[in-house]
């Protein structure tokens, strides 16, 4: 199947499609991944619903996975980004799933014009999302010490001690090596960009949209409460706490598969 | 400013706890067997959903089963992987490793000191099916370099040779491995993760024949093969297996799929599918009962040969003791560096007297056992030239430094006494 991309601010951006060819005539899902990911964090949840009468856009952002261009500054930035992409694609409101720094992403996109989108689902979120002054300097200062951060406090504590939900997988490894391949910057550029981000609370209590927060129980990296509280600032959205870590994709793929559906389908 | 980062569980809790919880279904503590073919599906959707690969999941014990699980998931732990498969034998686990990374015209270029089993796979079995290898000696890197050849797909070697205790350079292979960009499979077997992580020290692929030190008791065959999950094969370019849709799979795309564990998709999804090389539930629990002590019997064992080597370097009888622990071993500073906590418990030497000196001492020995196996908690012997090398013509013996008079240990875990008085009678066996 050919490779989906879309030329977006002048560069190309790819995107996964799910397995099936992406169908502009579908209700379409745009699946964003947090910091030093790409689109395979969502493997679990987004060929699922592209079997199931969605088309799907699981986005390598810029300077990330297949997708060339420079790595964007703030979260604002990132949100132009992905209005630019909902409008490269040509979609007609289109449902956004963010996870963690892609949860502010679809959040400040629509929060910019909430009539381009159908449906918000944040997986992993808090908004304020303050970031750890050790993190920030270990992305900096010595990026190999960072991104084991990222991948050990982005899972349950001690998440190698559990049976995997994907068999034979090491889901600390794994995401590590995700995380390595990430443009140099990329994390430190990411954490940055959540860190300052402030969501206008005035928009956000007036957000007129179905909206579902996905919050970890054990979450190391963004703390339940801030998922629970960040849901009841938002009119009528619903909450979801699974039993699991920040990297719910992998760490719960059944469980956060189910309440997206529920919510998306 | 060094930032020490987040605490993990140390390789000894990994090795009694990593990839299992207690049984969701009963609390059971110990890793339950789960010795069934297949498992019923809730509902027609999640059926097709597992089938389509849009849900993680177990369907049929071929392809994935929760025991077995459990010993993928810790070796991927123990070894730094994103992931592993757990296989039949090792034989079945190199096998899976390179008919998934290559077909018909591709080559290898591997160490000439291979277990015999491997070399008789490359050398007479792979070629049938297009698959060529280029054998170089392990000590050689310029002749690793110049057998590389523009439709090479994979280098491979074993981290200490088998019988003659070379120790690879692991992290001059993978640098040429990267220059290449092609991946470097390192076969473990005999250092195991206890002893040193192949991965760390640049790898790609690991594999172990399970049989040996992972089980430790000498009871089952299995195998394993672990995926660093660092290997670029888009950016390789030469690996279309995992790059280009694949119609055994509705054109699925590996590398697309799973960025960090496409190579692994693919060797399930195709290599254990329709090979079938799998590994049997109750073969994977006994397996993970070795492995919860597998730091601990790795310590004794390289202790003990240690000792063992000591002593026969300083008998009359003995010609050359190989063994790394010894500053007359050629890679004595790298097996320092590679494995600080011991290299191997495998050692051979050469018998003054040759082919009947060995005949002598083997027989005269009570407590080492006459066997072709290693990596047993009981101390084993054996005479590789006229057993497990027996394939072998004498250029390709000599290239594996095996000689009619080699003896090959591997050193168990009883009392080293024992173990020197047993290897004393035999050397007077020996000479008279």
């Amino acid at each position: 199947m050919k490779m989906t991309q879309f030329i977006v601010q002048g560069y190309p951006a790819y995107a996964y499609t799910g397995g099936r060819p992406f169908d502009p005539g579908l209700p379409t899902v745009v699946f964003v991944h947090g910091a030093a990911f790409d689109h395979s964090v969502w493997q679990w949840q987004s060929r699922y619903l592209a079997h199931h009468g969605r088309s799907v856009l699981a986005v390598d952002l810029p300077a990330h996975g297949r997708s060339p261009g420079a790595l964007r500054e703030s979260i604002e930035q990132w949100a132009e980004w992905l209005a630019a992409f909902i409008d490269a694609a040509g979609l007609a409101k289109p449902a956004l799933v963010g996870h963690s720094m892609g949860s502010l992403i679809v959040l400040a996109t629509a929060l910019a014009d909430p009539r381009r989108i159908s449906r918000l689902a944040l997986v992993g979120t808090a908004a304020p999302m303050p970031v750890n002054d050790a993190f920030i300097e270990a992305a900096r200062d010595d990026p190999a010490a960072g991104l084991r951060m990222e991948a050990v406090w982005g899972h349950a504590r001690n998440v190698q001690l559990a049976s995997s939900a994907v068999p034979g997988s090491s889901l600390l490894d794994a995401t590590g090596r995700l995380n390595q391949r990430a443009k140099s910057g990329a994390l430190l550029a990411a954490l940055k960009a959540c860190s300052a981000y402030s969501a206008p609370l005035e928009k956000v209590r007036a957000l007129e949209l179905p909206v579902l927060v996905v919050a970890g129980k054990r979450d190391q990296m963004t703390q339940f409460k801030a998922g629970k509280g960040l849901a009841a600032e938002i009119p009528g959205a619903k909450f979801a706490a699974l039993d699991a870590g920040h990297s719910m994709m992998s760490e719960a793929p059944r469980e956060l598969l189910r309440v997206l559906r529920e919510f998306l389908l | 400013m060094a930032h020490s980062g987040p605490k993990t569980p140390h390789p000894d809790t990994l090795a009694v706890h990593a990839g299992q919880s207690p049984d969701p279904a009963t609390g059971a503590r110990a890793v339950p067997i789960y010795q069934t073919a297949s498992f019923v599906f809730p509902d027609t959707d999640t059926a097709a959903a597992l089938f389509n690969m849009e849900t993680p999941g177990h369907v049929y014990s071929r392809l994935s089963n929760p025991t077995v699980a459990v010993f993928e998931e810790r070796m991927a732990a123990l070894e730094g992987g994103a992931g592993a498969i757990a296989t039949a034998s090792g034989q079945a686990a190199l096998h899976l490793a390179i008919v998934t990374l290559m077909g018909q015209g591709g080559h290898l270029v591997a160490s000439s000191s291979l277990y015999g089993g491997s070399h008789n796979l490359l050398a007479y079995t792979m070629p049938r099916f297009g698959i060529t290898t280029t054998f170089v000696p392990s000590r050689d890197p310029k002749a690793w370099r110049a057998a590389v050849r523009p439709e090479t797909r994979l280098l491979f070697g074993e981290t200490v040779g088998n019988p003659s205790v070379d120790v690879l350079d692991l992290p001059t292979i993978a640098a040429l491995a990267r220059e290449h960009r092609i991946p470097f499979l390192v076969d473990a077997t005999v250092t195991t993760p206890a002893l040193g992580r192949s991965l760390d020290e640049g790898a790609d692929l690991v594999m172990h024949s399970a049989t040996k030190y992972l089980s430790g008791h000498g009871i089952v065959i299995g195998g394993v093969l672990i995926d660093g999950g660092r290997f670029d094969w888009v950016g390789s370019g030469k690996f279309p297996t995992l790059t280009e849709p694949y119609e055994g799979f509705h054109g699925m795309v590996f590398a697309e799929e799973s960025t960090a564990t496409a190579f692994l998709l693919r060797a399930r999804r195709e290599g254990l599918r329709d090979f079938g090389a799998c590994m049997a539930p109750m073969t994977a629990f006994h397996i993970l009962q070795g492995l919860e002590t597998l730091p601990l019997r790795m310590a004794r064992h390289v202790e003990n040969a240690a000792k063992v080597a000591a002593f026969l370097a300083s008998q009359p009888a003995v010609e050359r003791v190989h063994h790394p622990d010894l500053a007359s071993h050629p890679e004595h500073a790298l097996a320092r560096r590679l494995y600080p906590r011991g290299c191997s418990a495998i050692l051979s030497f050469e018998l003054k007297g040759a082919r009947d000196a060995g005949r002598r001492f083997i027989e005269a020995l009570t407590l080492f056992s006459h066997l072709a196996n290693i990596g047993d908690a009981k101390s084993l012997v054996i005479h590789p030239a006229t057993t497990t090398h027996f394939r072998m013509d004498d250029a390709a013996l000599a290239a594996a430094g095996i000689t009619s008079g080699t003896v090959r240990l591997s050193i168990g875990l009883e009392h080293p006494d024992d173990l020197l008085e047993d290897l004393a009678r035999g050397l007077r066996a020996a000479m008279k």
